[in-house]
Order: structure tokens, then C-alpha cells, then sequence
């Protein structure tokens, strides 16, 4: 081994020990405390947990399809070259430069039946009370899950309209030639090429919104009486009352949603190192 | 004629789009500058506005911001401290992996990026388990090594993609001149990755500042736990102040969103090239 070799494996030792220790030893533990089957036996008759599998579901498929519809959209307002436009996106990226704390409080805030910003417009525009929002569990993932795309759109936009910019000019330079109409350029032109991005894009937020705790935990908090729960406001109450074999067994049922999902994300980045 | 509806149009469209954008962000400054009774009215703008609230948590003097100093000083603390080692583990893992070439780089990368798909709220159960096990729960430095845990892999990522695109002739004359590994590293290629140096330390910063549930979950004493963990416990009582919240969390917010807009060149570009490449 000369020299240069020793060296690389001196720099890369110290993220090799970081994965040893606060990655491969904590999962491996954590599966191990998950090894009985009477947890899942527990976790199963735990009412909770139905509600919250089902919670989850609707949360990926309708709030990730949503947003990306969304920004889908949305890149296409901000690639028009104006300087108005420029401005309006610097304004647009605030919600997700600005920590989730103060901003998630602030929507619950707004939404409080009560005394709320929403319902007191409500009641001074029709003289009738407003929603009960958060206090139904139905309005409360549903809100929860508006919050979640109100954070996280304007990144999955950014990674959109990049995609967009990298679509050589002359393509659409072209369709105008030929008198496309707008929708023949986006279906033609636009889509061919975002296509893939649009994908994958969307698988990797899919797995990082089973890992969004934020949006449900800050907003609902669960309630009302534990029916807006996800699986990842679920693991963390089961850490809370001191369960973790319950926690880590909620993971472990994830699994089998989250696994596929990392496996495609592998497999189309290792393809695109190679070509 | 068809210039002009164009152009309404995307005014009509950035009218929604900034209200949903910065409604919320909006609310918070309301609040934080209302007195106590006007903060409810709904108004637009309060009838007295007041910096007031700004005062009672400079001098700590509400039972919930005691301890608002020390507080904001462990926010600041750990994310320098978890900027600063991300910035040091990833940039050496990069240079070993794509300009060393160092055997097994490969696997580390794909390992890296294994953990960088695992929600983070499914790895903080474990985390917290294995933090306990190490005794480090309640120590600032248990959230330091898990936000380094968190953001070496995209850190790592970016790093080898950037470095990847410097040419390897560089290498091969340093090597014929004699030099050894080390002046490669910091004569040719530190100089040459400080911009995505910077995108990637502001990154995990950033990621540091803003984290709320490990917080939760490892820190829980008083004296150890972030500005944004103390913010959490504001909601847990029914009658909590919310305009001394929303100036707390103004105070909180400021910083990543100055340095957010600072650094927004090298962030946009540095952190979503990888993306649309990939």
C-alpha cells in the first residue's frame, strides 16, 4: 500500500467511525430491540396504529403529488425572465429558509377556533362561527398536511425550475417554429426532459415526508385524541412513554414502504454516476 | 395585445403565490409587535405596535424565557460546532474517495448515501438509544455528532461532485513534482472547493440551528437545550403567552434567514446541482 493509499484511508477514517457509531450501531441495536414478536402483536391491537398506517398513506400519496404538481407549475411561472419575478422568488423561498418552529406555531395560531386570525375573519365577514379546524381530525391532517407543502415547496420548485433551465433554448425555439401551442410545448418539449427529475424528485420526497415530524407533531400534536398521528409522530410518542420496543417496532413496519423507495433512489444514482 | 394578458396573467398569478407564501411569516411579526390585548383583535396592523416583547425577553423576565441567553447561546454553539466538523469529515471524506481514490471509497459513498435516504425521524429512535448507551444524552455534543451524522452525506455527495469536476492532471503533476497527499489536499484542492466549502458549511449549519425534534429528544435540561427545543414548550400550556412566542421565534428565525439570503448564490447552486445531475 503506498502512501497515497494510507493517507485516503487516514481522511476517510473519521466519517467511517461517525457511520460505525450514530448509524450502524444505534440501527442494528434498535432492530434488535425489535426482535419480539409480541411488540407487533401490541403494536397491532393498538387502535392507534391502524389510524396512523392509514394517516401515513394519505399523507404520501395526496400532500407528496400534490406539491409536486405544484411546483411543477409553479417552475414554470418562475423561469420567465423578469426582474419582478426574480424578487417574487426570493420571497417565495422564505418559507423554507425560515426554521419550522415559529412558522408551524404561527399556522396553528391562525387556525385556533377561538381566537384565531381565520376564524375571526370568518365571523366578521358571515356572523357565523368558523371550522373547528385542528380540533377535527379529519381538517387537522389535512392542515397538516397544507403545512408540510407550505415548507417544502419552494425547494422541490427550485430542483424543478434548475430542471427546467437545463432544457436547451432551441428546443422551444423550434416548437414555436412549428406553432405549438403551449400545452404542445410542455407536453413535447418541457415534459420529455423533466420527466425523470419529476420521478425521482418525488421518490426522495416521499421518503423524507415518512421522516416529516414537524408538520404533524407542531401542528396537532397528534390530537385530537391521537388521530392525526403518522408513523413518525407515532415512533416518537412510543419513545415518550418510555416503549421503545414499540417505537422501533412502528419502524420496522415502515420498512417495507421505505425500503423499495431508498432502493430506487440507489439504483438511479449509481446510474447516473455511470453514464 | 397577447403580450399584455400574458404579462396580467403572471401578475395574477404572483398575487396568490406571495400571499400563501408569506401569510404566516407575516402573522409571527404581527403578533410580536402587538401588546398582549390587541394581539387577538385581527387587525392588519395593531393599533399600538410595541417592541415591548423584545424587552421581557432580553431581560428574561417571563417563567418561560429564564433561560433565553444561555439558550440561544446552545443554538449557536452547536450549529458552529456541527458546521465546523461536517465541513472537516466531508471534506476529507471527498478528497480520499474521489481524488485519492482510496479502496473501498465506493462503499463508504454508497453507505453515506443510505443513511441520507433514511427518514430522520425514524433514525432519532435509535439515535436515542445509542446516545443513552454512550452516556451522552444531555450533552451538548449528543446533538452536535447526530446533526454530523445527519448532514455529512449529502456533505459528502456534493464535495465528491464538485471535486470530481477539477481536473486530474492537477494530481498526476503534483505527483511528478514529488508532493505528497497532504499538499495536494491543501495547496491544490482546498483552494479550488472553497465555494461548495462554503454552500456545504452553511448547509449544515443551517440544518443545526433549525432542528427541532432531536433537540427534543436528546437535550431536556433547562440549561442544555437549543432556543428552538425551549420554543416547543411554550405550546405545552394552554394559556402560553403567543406574542412573547412569535417575538421569541422572530428573534430565532432571523439569523438562518440573513445568512440564508447571504450565502442564497452558493446555496441554490451548490445544492441543487447534484440534484438535477442525478
Amino acid at each position: 500500500m503506498d502512501s497515497w493509499q494510507t493517507w485516503g484511508v487516514i481522511l476517510i477514517a473519521p466519517y467511517v467511525l461517525v457511520f460505525l457509531a450514530f448509524v450502524l450501531y444505534p440501527v442494528s441495536y434498535g432492530l434488535w430491540l425489535a426482535r419480539h414478536p409480541e411488540s407487533y402483536v401490541k403494536l397491532f391491537a393498538d387502535p392507534i396504529f391502524f389510524r396512523t398506517a392509514v394517516n401515513t398513506l394519505v399523507f404520501l400519496g395526496v400532500a407528496v403529488n400534490l406539491k409536486f404538481l405544484l411546483a411543477l407549475w409553479l417552475s414554470g411561472f418562475f423561469v420567465h425572465e423578469r426582474a419582478w419575478i426574480r424578487w417574487v422568488s426570493v420571497l417565495f423561498l422564505l418559507p423554507w429558509a425560515v426554521p419550522s418552529i415559529p412558522t408551524i406555531f404561527s399556522i396553528r395560531f391562525m387556525f385556533n377556533p377561538e381566537w384565531g386570525v381565520i376564524n375571526s375573519v370568518i365571523f366578521r365577514l358571515t356572523g357565523a362561527d368558523g371550522p373547528n379546524w385542528l380540533n377535527d381530525p379529519r381538517i387537522g391532517l389535512g392542515l397538516a398536511m397544507l403545512t408540510h407543502i407550505w415548507k417544502s415547496l419552494p425547494f422541490w420548485t427550485l430542483i424543478l425550475i434548475a430542471g427546467r433551465m437545463s432544457i436547451p433554448r432551441e428546443q422551444y425555439e423550434a416548437a414555436a417554429v412549428d406553432g405549438a401551442s403551449a400545452w404542445q410545448r410542455f407536453r413535447y418539449v418541457t415534459w420529455p426532459s423533466l420527466r425523470t427529475l419529476y420521478l425521482s424528485s418525488t421518490i426522495l420526497s416521499m421518503i423524507w415526508t415518512l421522516g416529516d415530524f414537524n408538520s404533524v407533531y407542531l401542528l396537532t400534536g397528534g390530537g385530537p385524541a391521537d388521530l392525526t398521528h403518522v408513523l413518525a409522530t407515532l415512533g416518537i410518542r412510543y419513545i415518550r412513554l418510555d416503549q421503545v420496543d414499540m417505537a422501533m417496532a412502528t419502524i420496522v413496519c415502515a420498512m417495507p414502504l421505505v425500503l423499495p423507495l431508498v432502493y430506487f433512489m440507489m439504483q438511479h444514482l449509481s446510474k447516473g454516476e455511470s453514464s | 395585445m397577447k403580450r399584455v394578458t400574458r404579462e396580467a396573467f403572471l401578475v395574477l398569478m404572483a398575487i396568490p403565490i406571495l400571499l400563501w407564501s408569506l401569510l404566516p411569516i407575516y402573522h409571527i411579526f404581527l403578533f410580536s409587535i402587538s401588546s398582549k390585548d390587541s394581539a387577538f383583535s385581527g387587525a392588519l396592523w395593531p393599533d399600538h405596535p410595541t417592541l415591548r416583547g423584545f424587552g421581557t425577553i432580553a431581560r428574561q423576565e417571563h417563567f418561560y424565557l429564564h433561560h433565553f441567553w444561555i439558550q440561544i447561546w446552545n443554538s449557536l454553539w452547536i450549529a458552529v460546532a456541527a458546521g465546523v466538523l461536517t465541513l472537516a469529515i466531508a471534506t476529507t471524506a471527498a478528497f480520499a474517495i474521489s481524488r485519492l481514490k482510496v479502496k473501498g471509497g465506493r462503499s463508504v459513498m454508497n453507505l453515506a448515501l443510505f443513511t441520507y435516504f433514511i427518514p430522520a425521524a425514524f433514525l432519532a429512535i435509535p439515535m436515542y438509544k445509542a446516545m443513552g448507551a454512550y452516556g451522552l444524552l444531555n450533552n451538548r455534543w449528543s446533538l452536535v455528532l447526530a446533526m454530523v451524522t445527519l448532514a455529512a452525506p449529502y456533505a459528502i455527495w456534493v464535495l465528491k461532485q464538485a471535486s470530481d469536476k477539477l481536473p486530474f492532471e492537477l494530481d498526476e503533476a503534483a505527483r511528478i513534482d514529488g508532493a505528497t497527499p497532504l499538499q495536494l489536499f491543501r495547496l491544490v484542492y482546498l483552494p479550488l472547493m472553497t465555494p461548495s466549502m462554503v454552500a456545504i458549511g452553511t448547509y449544515a449549519l443551517l440544518l443545526a440551528w433549525n432542528e427541532y425534534l432531536y433537540g427534543y429528544l436528546l437535550l431536556s435540561h433547562e440549561q442544555t437545550i437549543t432556543l428552538a427545543v425551549a420554543l416547543g414548550h411554550f405550546i405545552a400550556a394552554d394559556d402560553s403567552p403567543w406574542e412573547l412566542l412569535m417575538a421569541t421565534g422572530l428573534v430565532y428565525a432571523l439569523p438562518p434567514a440573513a445568512i440564508y439570503y447571504a450565502f442564497r448564490r452558493y446555496m441554490v447552486s451548490g445544492l441543487t446541482s447534484g440534484a438535477v445531475k442525478a
